[in-house]
């Protein structure tokens, strides 16, 4: 693959806090290697910053390896930017021009607030796992693996479900800020296993409480959170979020 | 939402049913019988509280989830490509909602509002339901406002019948397949029916 060099213009969205309000701050950025890393390149700039005695921008990272769900930038209006199946620290510049415009945003929405710059809080994902995201398992020694029988569809659509890193791309792309894809996919990794089965009503109707709790939207079937998921999550578990929810609230005698 | 979209879907198969009874070319003979038993049916009477409650549950369920999702994202994004992750019909329900609402209003007062008086009101009219369909339809700028009014509704169904499915928990490799080509295959058979009604009228091609 070709190796260049570019000059981008950046747009990025700078907020105080989260009482301030916040607005987009343009920056250069010169000689950027095609082959960093997005979050590489807002470290140039901020490093940048730093000489200029200026406040760097604050953003989320962890492994930088597209598995922990940390990053989360609405980069030139598509959430993770503009590859499928793909998070920002693993988004190269190579899939930007010399001379590009790139506008920098936050997650929007009201379950997400903005800390400061593009951090956003998404302790509402970790209290809707709480609410229900979870399994009764005795204490002891570990079960063997295998001591339990499993379909291998059952297992694969589980395994494909628990891909999702709670990153919270489907809420920041969906028009009508909804985590059913998010809820969706925790409820469906649990409710395909048998270790799931315990808590089977209680969990849907549980984290979908909790969903409504904090604000999230609601799914009005546009798909665009499966188009921009990293993990490619598919809405086929917004679907059985929805039907294991129909069965539970129509059994439950709360 | 999906429960009184589907029963609403149901209903306009009945609806589309009995118009095309006009494109038998009997001077409406069929037509007018259809519609006399249609409203002089006591059953019928009471479906059709059944389906003004479904119209507006529907439209009550539409107007909670827009207040809802608005609430959802108070700051909008500055710059946003909704066109690289999802198709315009499926995040314009609400539009779309709204032009077969105010296409309603219209379509009510010019075949419904008239009937019902003669029902309840004891109004009488001389013209059939047939006449009156002919008279409407004569008029061109009416006819372009219900193909409009079509064209609203054929991408609603179009996204709103798999759309309804995935809803109510149904989406199967075999079987969501084949829901997605019965949809597309209803939305484009009634649209098509009901565009035809008013344009052949004003062409004279339905005697």
């Amino acid at each position: 693959m070709e190796h260049y060099h570019m000059n981008l213009t950046l747009k990025v969205w700078r907020q105080k806090n989260n009482k301030s309000k916040g607005k987009l701050e343009t920056y250069q950025v010169s000689n950027i290697s095609s082959e960093m890393s997005f979050l590489e390149m807002i470290d140039v700039l901020n490093e940048q910053l730093i000489t200029e005695d200026k406040d760097p921008i604050a953003f989320d990272h962890d492994c930088r390896e597209g598995i922990c769900g940390m990053c989360s930038m609405y980069i030139n209006g598509q959430a993770h930017g503009p590859w499928q199946q793909n998070t920002t620290c693993q988004l190269h510049m190579r899939a930007f021009k010399d001379g590009d415009t790139i506008v920098v945003e936050p997650w929007r929405s009201t379950a997400f607030p903005v800390v400061k710059d593009l951090v956003v809080d998404r302790s509402s994902f970790d209290r809707i796992i709480q609410a229900g995201g979870f399994i009764s398992v005795n204490t002891g020694n570990a079960v063997d693996a295998n001591a339990l029988p499993i379909d291998k569809k059952d297992a694969d659509d589980a395994f494909m479900a628990a891909a999702c890193i709670g990153c919270g791309a489907c809420v920041a792309t969906c028009k009508n800020g909804s985590a059913m894809l998010f809820v969706g996919a925790k409820v469906s990794q649990l409710a395909l296993l048998p270790q799931g089965e315990p808590e089977r009503e209680s969990r849907v109707l549980n984290m979908v409480a909790q969903m409504d709790k904090e604000g999230f939207g609601n799914c009005t079937n546009t798909y665009a959170c499966e188009a921009e998921c990293p993990k490619g999550i598919s809405v086929a578990n917004i679907a059985r979020l929805n039907s294991e929810f129909l069965k539970a609230g129509l059994s439950t005698e709360d | 939402m999906a429960m009184t979209g589907i029963f609403l879907i149901l209903f306009l198969i009945v609806h589309a049913g009995i118009n095309a009874c006009i494109f038998l070319n009997d001077n409406g003979e069929t037509f007018n019988q259809m519609a006399h038993f249609m409203s002089h049916n006591w059953i019928l009477r009471f479906l059709e509280v059944g389906l003004f409650a479904g119209l507006i549950l529907h439209i009550f369920q539409g107007l909670s989830l827009w207040s809802q999702n608005n609430k959802a994202r108070p700051v909008q994004y500055h710059f946003s490509q909704p066109s690289k992750n999802s198709k315009w019909y499926s995040r314009s329900m609400g539009i779309l909602g709204t032009l077969l609402l105010l296409f309603l209003i219209m379509h009510l007062s010019h075949f419904y509002v008239g009937t019902k008086m003669e029902l309840y009101g004891g109004v009488h009219h001389d013209e059939t339901l047939f006449e009156e369909m002919k008279e409407v339809f004569s008029n061109l700028w009416i006819v372009i406002l219900y193909v409009v009014g079509v064209i609203a509704l054929f991408w609603h169904l179009y996204h709103g019948f798999q759309s309804a499915f995935q809803t109510l928990g149904i989406n199967h490799k075999r079987y969501t397949p084949l829901i997605k080509i019965i949809g597309i295959g209803y939305a484009v058979i009634i649209c098509v029916l009901f565009a035809l009604m008013p344009i052949s009228m004003y062409l004279g091609c339905i005697k």
